[in-house]
């Protein structure tokens, strides 16, 4: 995600760079880093309850994009009102590639999953390049080239709705993890299928349900996106290589993990934007997670052992 | 049944020697080379993916760097166009081998789920430095191949062969391995890594020398394609498409088999190649490519040529239980019990 920068036309030196860009840095990390947590808590939650890594998770953030984009542009819903559509409707439209599609799997899910999702997103860049075509759009909001100042920069409203809205559907994800029967019976699932099912569990009735909400949490992510970025769906590749990182540094299937990787990952890009050269920024997010991986191949809040299955 | 697979693989090879001479229409023969180059490709996947069970969705790396090896030595070199870039392939070859140890060392010390989610960042960070770095690359602006000196009716034929004599190397490695007991190591880590360390296997070092191997030819078939199309960017040399290509070929054939990336490039290429080039409607060859995907692996998961052999193996044993057959002898008994032991595997 591009911040609302108006200095990054040219590499700074080291010494050049005032504070209060660097101030500036840290805080867009922080803002922008909490919507990758959404978007990065589905896909880690899907891998953790049904080993399966969503491919599709990228362009299914750019689909909850476009809807907005569709909700505002003909129908003149308010982005953040229009969530109430998209939300829902992501939510219907992830049981139903579950349903469809993941539940026949039954044998080498990982593989056979990737290449699954992949089909999927195919599918869907197909049809939203033939519907919206390839040209770049961004959603409009009057509060997204509003600012407000802070610490002698301006700061677009956007950013600061986009962090409380990740705080509250995080919290939301948390009490619903942590805090339900269903959440329970999630996190039992995650444990070991087996042990979860022999206790009554419906394991894969909690499996539906967990890819709907992976996918509803990018209908999310994918207004920000699209308000605080101009997309199209070929983006959903850069979209979903950072989520892939973000989650291995995590620790795959560790929402904890989602969370800190994604904000420190946002942060440090973001730093390195404005010190260094933004055409390094992905670069950096990329060699970061190399590094850590030499030290620690199982990512930051990873599980040791696979699961048994 | 050995004679028959010998004398088939013969008639194929002879049709493969023959193509160019029957058909001499570029547009064709550009469909072929295509089709080979995958082919060699997917062998490759398949003889480190398919065979370790270790599924890397970041080949284009070294598709990449083996297509601006070879420019940049062409530059370097100043080598004019013709038949001297060709010579230059097993050097490029080394060269994407030479990046492949660090990225496998790397890499490989994770778990099979994660292997696949660095092996796509691995992908993007070489795809940002190709872009990052001008110096070397020349960025977006793009970096350019000798032309070589053939008119356009003959242009196609030595990379055809070319094309053709890589297929068959890494096929030829490909069938090495699997019948070494080096590639019973590698099925071994496949089917049960620990079990397969606590008998001996070097499960480090053997799933390290497979990646390196694949690597090696991957690189020399990005470098033709290179050489083919005269241009390299960023985008193209790396892309995520070739990644995700070679992957599916390798599973609609069969992944881990011998055959089966033949069976998925031959089928799939071309399909790919001419829906990307006939299709005029914006992304309905996404959608009927993806489609293809969805129908081919939730209805044949375990790819065409093991399921082939399921149903041989089925029909001979139905034709064995409807009653007692006396006149089987020598040959076709030869190939009911074959069948049957190659249906396992």
């Amino acid at each position: 995600m591009v911040g609302p920068r108006r200095q990054t036309s040219g590499s700074h030196g080291q010494e050049g760079v005032p504070v209060t860009l660097i101030i500036e840095a840290v805080i867009l990390g922080i803002l922008t880093g909490s919507v990758y947590a959404l978007m990065s808590s589905g896909l880690t939650l899907i891998f953790g309850v049904m080993d399966i890594i969503n491919i599709a998770q990228g362009i299914l953030v750019i689909l909850g994009a476009y809807l907005s984009y569709t909700l505002e542009k003909y129908l003149h819903i308010d982005i953040m009102l229009g969530l109430l559509v998209t939300i829902p409707t992501l939510f219907l439209l992830g049981m139903g590639i579950e349903w469809a599609f993941m539940r026949r799997i039954r044998r080498d899910r990982v593989m056979i999953s990737i290449l699954v999702t992949f089909a999927v997103a195919l599918v869907i860049e197909g049809l939203l390049n033939f519907i919206f075509t390839a040209n770049y759009v961004q959603l409009q909001a009057p509060y997204v080239d509003a600012t407000i100042p802070v610490f002698g920069f301006y700061l677009p409203y956007i950013y600061v709705f986009a962090f409380i809205l990740s705080v509250v559907l995080l919290t939301l994800l948390y009490f619903l993890v942590y805090r339900t029967k269903f959440g329970f019976g999630l996190r039992a699932s995650m444990q070991d299928r087996t042990a979860a099912a022999l206790i009554g569990i419906d394991v894969e009735r909690v499996q539906t349900i967990t890819f709907g909400i992976g996918v509803a949490l990018a209908a999310a992510g994918g207004m920000v996106f699209g308000a605080t970025s101009p997309f199209n769906a070929a983006t959903s590749y850069d979209l979903i290589s950072r989520l892939l990182v973000i989650i291995v540094l995590g620790g795959m299937g560790s929402l904890r993990g989602a969370l800190f990787a994604s904000i420190g990952m946002l942060i440090i890009s973001d730093v390195t934007d404005v010190v260094w050269s933004p055409v390094w920024a992905s670069t950096v997010f990329f060699a970061l997670l190399i590094v850590l991986l030499l030290f620690r191949p199982r990512g930051l809040y990873g599980r040791l052992e696979g699961r048994k299955q | 049944m050995k004679k028959t697979r010998t004398l088939g693989l013969l008639a194929l090879l002879a049709v493969l020697l023959a193509f160019p001479l029957l058909f001499s229409d570029p547009a064709v023969t550009t469909i072929a080379i295509f089709t080979l180059l995958y082919a060699g490709a997917t062998t490759a996947w398949n003889l480190f993916s398919g065979y370790t069970g270790y599924v890397s969705l970041g080949h284009a790396v070294f598709y990449g760097v083996g297509g601006y090896a070879l420019a940049l030595l062409c530059k370097d070199w100043n080598i004019q166009g013709g038949y001297v870039p060709f010579l230059l392939l097993p050097l490029v070859g080394l060269i994407a081998s030479v990046f492949a140890i660090p990225l496998g060392w790397i890499a490989l010390r994770s778990s099979r789920h994660v292997f696949v989610v660095i092996t796509i960042a691995m992908f993007y960070i070489f795809q940002l430095l190709a872009y990052n770095l001008p110096g070397i690359t020349n960025g977006s602006a793009g970096i350019f191949l000798p032309s070589p000196p053939w008119d356009a009716g003959f242009f196609n034929t030595p990379f055809y062969y070319v094309s053709l004599t890589v297929l068959l190397l890494s096929g030829g490695v490909s069938w090495w391995v699997r019948n070494s007991k080096y590639g019973l190591g590698l099925l071994a880590i496949r089917d049960d890594e620990d079990r397969a360390l606590s008998l001996g296997v070097k499960t480090g070092v053997y799933k390290l020398v497979a990646y390196v191997i694949s690597a090696f030819f991957v690189g020399m078939i990005g470098a033709l394609v290179g050489y083919f199309i005269g241009s390299l960017y960023p985008p193209f040399a790396f892309t995520p498409v070739f990644d995700i290509t070679v992957a599916l070929m390798a599973f609609l054939g069969g992944v881990g088999t011998l055959a089966g990336p033949l069976v998925g490039a031959l089928l799939l290429a071309p399909l790919q190649q001419y829906l990307t080039v006939q299709l005029e409607i914006v992304g309905l060859d996404l959608i009927l490519f993806g489609a293809l995907l969805l129908a081919v692996i939730l209805l044949l998961p375990e790819g065409i040529v093991p399921t082939l052999r399921r149903w041989v193996k089925w029909t001979a044993s139905r034709s064995a239980r409807t009653g007692p057959r006396t006149d089987i002898k020598g040959k076709e008994e030869a190939l009911l019990v074959k069948g049957g032991r190659e249906g396992k595997s």
